[in-house]
């Protein structure tokens, strides 16, 4: 239970910086990636802001043995790069370009602009679907 | 330097950046995991095959627009600005969930938490999609779309 309510608290605070810092707007995203045109380096202050708390919480995970709700770290490996990472980003990167998306704004966006969201979204899931389906 | 960019927001992109790393740092050091909301999404919806344990996954997700919400009463409303056409959005979405997939990750789970880890696949990642899109968007701009 602690664990649901810690998750949920850390959704909501995501989903409150998303919506604080301008992530939530594709168009703003969008305006990042526009390097060549009215470029807005505002996703680089986010970008900043996220991993200087981040960079202290690995100091810390390093001094854990485990979590303080959980049993154990479940953590992704962090060497190895091989094609599916390449590809899978390089694939991504083009739809983020394409739409200003990703999935965080696209989720949280379902509480602001439900509508197109939802499209986003159902779309993502789709291309998930994708995955699964052809990745067996 | 802001004087440049008149449409920036340092100040708000600070403090909502730190909100999100508040949130990962909430999820390693609280629950033992990465707060990466490609991978907690296909967990929740049963599209992954990931660790997290589904209700763990959910409570997140469904954390994402509650927050947002939040926000947005407390600032009188957020700007969101989405193409004015519906194509952009399937296709860019199906794009994005197909390649978060294949790629382990999107910019929460390779971008906030990978790099700030010194991860190198994060950090290959995160340059990887970052210059993908840039230059889609360079592309779009030079085909006039834009």
């Amino acid at each position: 239970m602690k664990r649901l309510i810690a998750a949920l608290a850390a959704g909501a605070i995501f989903g409150a910086g998303l919506a604080l810092s301008g992530m939530a707007d594709p168009q703003r995203v969008r305006a990042f990636l526009d390097l060549f045109g009215a470029w807005d380096p505002t996703l680089a202050f986010v970008m900043g802001g996220a991993l200087a708390p981040m960079a202290i919480a690995w100091a810390i995970q390093r001094r854990l043995t485990r979590p303080l709700l959980a049993d154990a770290f479940d953590l992704p490996p962090t060497r190895g790069i091989d094609v599916p990472l390449a590809a899978g980003a390089v694939i991504f990167g083009i739809g983020w370009g394409i739409s200003g998306l990703c999935p965080g704004p696209a989720i949280a966006g379902l509480a602001l602009a439900p509508g197109q969201a939802i499209v986003a979204v159902a779309a993502m899931g789709a291309g998930m679907v994708l995955h699964r389906l052809t990745s067996r | 330097m802001i004087a440049a960019f008149p449409e920036a927001m340092p100040v708000e992109g600070l403090l909502g950046g730190l909100l999100i790393g508040l949130s990962a740092a909430i999820m390693l050091l609280g629950n033992g995991r990465i707060a990466g909301v490609s991978g907690l999404a296909a967990r929740a919806t049963g599209l992954g095959s990931g660790s997290a344990p589904r209700g763990m996954a959910a409570a997140f997700i469904l954390g994402l627009p509650l927050g947002a919400a939040v926000m947005a009463l407390l600032l009188g409303g957020v700007e969101i600005r989405y193409p004015a056409s519906i194509w952009p959005i399937v296709v860019g979405g199906l794009l994005v969930g197909y390649g978060t997939r294949l790629g382990s990750g999107c910019t929460s789970g390779h971008g906030v938490c990978g790099m700030s880890r010194l991860s190198l696949r994060s950090i290959t990642a995160t340059l990887l999609f970052m210059a993908s899109g840039i230059a889609t968007v360079a592309l779009i701009r030079a085909g006039g779309l834009l």
